[in-house]
């Protein structure tokens, strides 16, 4: 009963939250709408006994909006971020968007035959879940993991203004020539 | 969370008790500041000094509350006023002993995910009053979380390996003879330095400096700003409480009951930590990116490997 009533409460919270995203007039409030958002899913989570799914989910998010945080001022020019601001573009045609698919996607959960429960919960559902994702797939799993490596660091590097050849000169040799020092000494 | 209690070693206790977690975390809390509080009487010479916290207290209870231009209230009070409710979650997966008011499977995971809240809490504690200073406090936390929070996720990672589970009760029973602090003692040591980093404390105490007239401190006056004092002592007291199931041997311990182990090695350790403010020089968070990027994080992965050579050789 109380799961219930803790699920459903976690339920409208999220909904509430995503929708407050586009009604606040501040991006530290969009943002920080959208964690609440998803911590209530991650306690959702965390109620249908997916433990650590369910704590990563909170983890990530929040430390990804703190970092949007960051984001913010880093790529906004004259720093709107700081100032009020409508959280939407284009209005109409976002809003007959959004809510045509939130219908679609509302419909779908709600008009699915959903199956019913074969056998007995695994005790160790966090195992569980890990078999399920990895043994069959660890193939899979290896040659995904460092092309993502790969994409983050070729990412960082054409993003980046001043490469190692900038820092040092042509030939790796010269006096890195940085306008602030790094902290071990280089 | 999931109804396997039987598979740990711990009992679990009604939810209730969970005020009395909040209640040691106020006293390990009140402890820290009088350790500090004496020690700033000792180097200045006044006569202050077991009262220093209790006339803070009363002085911050009667202020009137300062007030800014277009702040933004709700997110100013979350922020001043979350770190001791996280450091109350992140302790309520400490047993004491042989009881847990919450003994998540995924214990080490829930601690990670509740110190990761602090970087929301306190650059909101920045951004709310709408004032320069705090602003420039709360993005020098993030930037400094960047730097500590990657090789602190690491160390938190060698003694489940070591314990082949992620439950804190397991953990600190799989010490049984050889405490972790032992064969692992980089994980332990960059795990201090991650709570001295989540705390905003001594030597990562940049986004609360002097400099910046306080940082995300600036504007907190009264209640906020006794809340927002007191959540950092009680996250270094979290911090230092968590160490004791993960590095030192929980509830191990000749002649003592348990329970007291457990409070005699958290205060041991909080005191350390407190104490390590007048020691170390404060770390500029631009700096000390590198070095937690550059030294802590491979030193904490090399920790891991040795970890999991071993776990895996012992089977």
């Amino acid at each position: 009963m109380f799961v219930d009533i803790l699920f459903w409460v976690m339920a409208v919270v999220a909904v509430v939250m995503g929708a407050a995203v586009f009604v606040v007039d501040s991006m530290a409030r969009a943002t920080y709408a959208l964690a609440l958002s998803f911590v209530a899913v991650g306690v959702q989570v965390l109620l249908l006994h997916q433990d650590y799914v369910g704590v990563i989910v909170i983890l990530m998010m929040v430390m990804e909006m703190a970092v949007m945080a960051v984001y913010m001022v880093m790529f906004m020019g004259m720093n709107p971020a700081l100032m009020p601001m409508s959280m939407v573009h284009d209005k109409r045609k976002a809003l007959a968007a959004s809510t045509a698919l939130f219908v679609t996607l509302a419909a779908g959960a709600l008009l699915v035959p959903w199956p019913t429960r074969r056998g007995t919960p695994s005790a160790d559902t966090t195992r569980a879940l890990g078999e399920a994702l990895m043994s069959s797939k660890m193939l899979v799993m290896t040659v995904v993991s460092p092309v993502m490596v790969a994409t983050i660091v070729a990412g960082v590097v054409i993003a980046s203004k001043r490469s190692r050849y900038d820092r040092l000169g042509d030939d790796l040799r010269g006096a890195p020539d940085d306008p602030q020092r790094g902290g071990v000494g280089r | 969370m999931t109804p396997d209690a039987a598979t740990s070693p711990l009992t679990l206790v009604p939810v209730g008790w969970v005020v009395l977690a909040g209640a040691i975390v106020l006293g390990l809390a009140w402890l820290a500041a009088i350790v500090d509080g004496v020690a700033t009487s000792r180097s200045e010479a006044s006569p202050a000094g077991l009262g220093r916290p209790l006339r803070e207290v009363a002085r911050l209870m009667r202020q009137r509350r300062r007030t800014t231009v277009e702040a933004d209230t709700p997110l100013w009070r979350t922020g001043s006023s979350g770190l001791l409710v996280i450091a109350t979650l992140m302790v309520i997966v400490v047993p004491l002993g042989s009881w847990t008011v919450f003994d998540p499977p995924v214990g080490v995971v829930w601690f990670n995910a509740m110190d990761v809240c602090v970087w929301a809490l306190v650059w909101l504690t920045g951004w709310g009053p709408n004032s320069a200073h705090g602003l420039v406090g709360g993005y020098r936390f993030l930037a400094q979380a960047l730097g500590y929070e990657l090789p602190l996720m690491f160390a938190l990672v060698a003694p489940p390996i070591a314990a082949h589970s992620l439950r804190v009760g397991d953990v600190a029973t799989a010490q049984h003879g050889l405490w972790f602090v032992v064969w692992m003692p980089v994980a332990f040591l960059v795990y201090l330095i991650g709570v001295l980093g989540f705390s905003v404390w001594g030597p990562f105490s940049a986004a609360v400096g002097a400099d910046v007239a306080g940082g995300v401190e600036a504007e907190l006056s009264g209640l906020d700003r006794l809340l927002f004092l007191t959540g950092r002592y009680a996250l270094i007291a979290a911090g230092a409480a968590f160490a004791v199931p993960m590095f030192l041997g929980g509830g191990a311990g000749p002649l003592l009951p348990g329970w007291l182990w457990v409070l005699v090695k958290t205060i041991v350790v909080l005191t350390a930590l407190v104490l390590v403010r007048r020691r170390l020089p404060l770390l500029r968070p631009d700096l000390f990116m590198e070095v937690g990027w550059l030294w802590l994080l491979p030193a904490a992965l090399a920790q891991v490997l040795i970890v999991s050579v071993v776990a895996a050789w012992r089977g």
